[in-house]
């Protein structure tokens, strides 16, 4: 008998996929990827700067969170980061790869940037506030809509049609940058209205983005509603999970595809307009600045809870902040935020394995098992 | 006539940057991994080649023109592979999502390679003072004699060897994917994992190797636009994102195909460069003038949804985590 060889040893490693992860476990391999993530941060810190990382953390933290001002900037960005975020929850719950936040921040942006400087002059804040609210939700809606159309008509790849719109809308914005451009000359729009703030949010308890916090609070909260209550969440839901079921179900399956997007480009559409209205007064190329890629990540981390996004947001935005401050206190330039916050993505995104599947290591010596 | 000549030329120097890019992808795409990173490890690509030149050329008590270009290209290629192993762990072993993982490596790699590439730009004394002239020579060195054969000479040989580079490159891939039996098991692996492990092909292993090596020869076109194109320096404009996402939008256009990419790469530098040639444009309608590659793309991606012709769709298994025990 002890002569035949085992053919089927067990495997080193057996993972299998678990049923559910009681919450304290998930938070606490979520914070062990965090620390991991921190820690490798800080060699890498220390390799470059020679620098105590602690002390570099600790100065982080100012930069984020050191003065009032600088506070109420981190919120501002936080705020945008969720709305965007907030927008991508529904596409996404319906696993709609809509990629196409950024270009969709950009028109409702290019929509509010125009009101403000075409009817400026022509009536009182509050209408032209309405209007342009009115009109960024319209331009981006249209954004996601298209896409939409053509996945849910002919199944054309959304992940790769969504990508494409942005740099169409990327280009667009370039157009009308050139066109607006203020002086002439220097290609950019410059801050728009400068004496006569028309179409600025106005500052509501002594503070410029108390209106930002407001609408995205209302807007997440709202969308945290329809999603878990109302008829149309339970259909993206079930779109989400099978289409075949959905069809079962006599859900219209392609109605629920547009609408679902028309709503989450909406819904970017509104960060575009919070970030020309309520934080740049001017439009560039850079008003999404990215934060549609990176709000991706944190729909898609958060599993649409809009609380855990609250979370996520508040780490990326700190991280960036901090990060601007090191470099420009200890000489390095901005673009270290972008690898610290890659760094640390690339760990959570690994800790989420661990928490979808149980990993078992082969015991005793090999081919002791039988 | 010199007009068409030169744009010809700016139309093929461009599109080298983004058929490398899409070759790699196109690569990694056939075994069903979804890389939103390509412009992340171009930009990886591109500063390790350039590091590694600056590093040779000052070091070096007598720079060989050879041995840099040699270490240049090495550099590039391992660093930008170490990108997508990346990717790899974390999509392939780790199932985490393709599309969230790729845009991290986006982030991440711009980053790394802007982070460096400032430092290397303030160790060189400023912007544009980085000085790798003796590797950026050796990379543009055409082919002597035949580079002079007028119009001809000007369209087919003015270039540096790395745009024969990304040529061969495509051909080669294409042919390991269509005429050889690891291409076919490839293939089988991007459309259906399962059937492919039912086959006893080891899925884990193709899919490790196509992104890896589709990784490094996306690389090679970070390389090719820090050290040919803008001649050895670095800024941090962010064009190689932009680069970047240009040759996955090439990939989607060629319909997976590398051997189209060749032709697609140069229409797309033709056409992104198109509006510098047509006399009376203002400077705003240029840049609707530069929407033309992203819009033919959405053709093709439109045109192939609605002819559904099984051979120009997207392979079947694309961006779907393969995890033996799921059904």
């Amino acid at each position: 008998m002890r002569k035949i060889k085992a053919v089927h040893h067990e495997p080193f490693v057996r993972m299998s996929k678990r049923d559910g992860v009681p919450l304290w476990k998930s938070l606490g391999i979520r914070l062990i990827g965090l620390t991991l993530a921190l820690i490798v941060c800080a060699v890498i810190i220390y390799a470059l700067t020679q620098l105590n990382p602690l002390r570099v953390y600790v100065a982080m933290f100012k930069g984020a969170f050191g003065t009032n001002k600088r506070i109420w900037v981190t919120i501002r960005d936080i705020v945008m980061l969720l709305c965007i975020a907030v927008g991508l929850a529904p596409a996404f719950k319906m696993r709609f790869w809509n990629i196409g936040a950024e270009g969709q921040v950009l028109v409702g942006g290019i929509a509010s940037a125009a009101c403000m400087i075409y009817l400026g002059k022509t009536m009182p804040t509050l209408p032209l506030l309405v209007i342009m609210f009115v009109l960024s939700l319209i331009a981006g809606g249209i954004w996601g809509t298209i896409p939409a159309v053509f996945k849910a008509r002919w199944n054309a790849n959304e992940t790769l049609f969504t990508l494409m719109m942005n740099y169409i809308a990327i280009q667009l914005t370039s157009f009308f940058v050139a066109k607006w451009e203020n002086p002439f000359g220097s290609n950019t729009v410059g801050i728009i209205n400068t004496t006569s703030k028309a179409g600025w949010f106005p500052p509501v308890f002594g503070q410029m983005y108390t209106l930002n916090v407001i609408i995205v609070l209302i807007v997440a909260v709202l969308m945290y509603l329809y999603l878990r209550y109302s008829k149309q969440g339970y259909e993206i839901a079930v779109v989400g999970e099978s289409e075949n079921t959905a069809r079962y179900a006599a859900i219209n399956v392609k109605g629920v595809v547009i609408r679902t997007m028309a709503i989450s480009g909406a819904i970017c559409g509104i960060a575009g307009f919070i970030a020309v209205a309520g934080a740049s007064h001017t439009i560039s190329t850079s008003t999404a600045g990215g934060q549609g890629f990176t709000a991706i990540i944190v729909a898609w981390l958060a599993r649409f809870n809009t609380f855990i996004m609250i979370a996520i947001s508040t780490l990326l935005v700190f991280l960036e902040k901090g990060a601007v401050e090191i470099a420009s206190q200890f000489d390095l330039n901005d673009f270290v935020s972008e690898m610290i916050t890659g760094i640390i993505l690339f760990f959570i995104l690994g800790s989420e394995f661990f928490i979808n599947y149980k990993v078992r290591f082969r015991v005793g010596k090999k081919g002791a098992g039988k | 006539m010199t007009q068409i000549i030169s744009l010809i030329q700016a139309a093929v120097v461009f599109g080298t940057v983004i058929l490398f890019g899409a070759v790699g992808e196109i690569l990694a795409e056939k075994s069903g991994n979804l890389n939103l990173g390509v412009p992340g490890i171009m930009y990886l690509g591109g500063i390790a080649g350039l590091i590694g030149a600056f590093l040779y050329e000052g070091n070096a008590a007598n720079p060989i023109p050879f041995v840099s270009l040699l270490i240049t290209l090495a550099a590039a290629f391992v660093v930008a592979m170490l990108g997508g192993l990346i990717y790899a762990v974390l999509t392939i072993t780790l199932r985490a999502n393709q599309n969230v993982t790729g845009l991290t490596l986006t982030i991440f790699g711009g980053g790394v390679a802007n982070l460096f590439g400032g430092t290397l730009n303030k160790m060189a004394g400023g912007v544009g003072q980085i000085s790798v002239a003796l590797t950026s020579t050796a990379f543009r060195t055409t082919i002597p004699g035949l580079s002079d054969l007028g119009a001809i000479g000007k369209i087919f040989f003015s270039y540096g060897f790395m745009v024969y580079l990304a040529i061969f490159l495509a051909f080669l891939v294409s042919w390991v994917i269509n005429k050889t039996s690891v291409g076919l098991n490839l293939r089988a692996v991007g459309e259906n994992p399962a059937t492919a492990d039912a086959a006893g092909i080891s899925v884990t292993k193709y899919k490790y190797l196509a992104t890896c090596i589709g990784a490094g020869i996306s690389g090679l076109g970070g390389l090719y636009y820090t050290i040919d194109y803008i001649k050895g320096t670095w800024s941090t404009d962010g064009s190689i994102e932009k680069l970047g996402w240009l040759a996955v939008a090439l990939v989607i256009f060629a319909t997976w195909k590398p051997r189209r990419a060749i032709w697609g790469s140069y229409l797309f530098g033709a056409l992104f460069w198109l509006f510098f040639y047509i006399p009376g444009l203002t400077r705003s309608s240029q840049e609707i003038f530069k929407m033309l590659p992203y819009l033919a793309t959405l053709f093709v991606l439109i045109m192939g949804a609605l002819r559904k012709k099984r051979e120009d769709q997207p392979p079947h298994s694309l961006g779907i985590a393969y995890f033996r025990e799921e059904r």
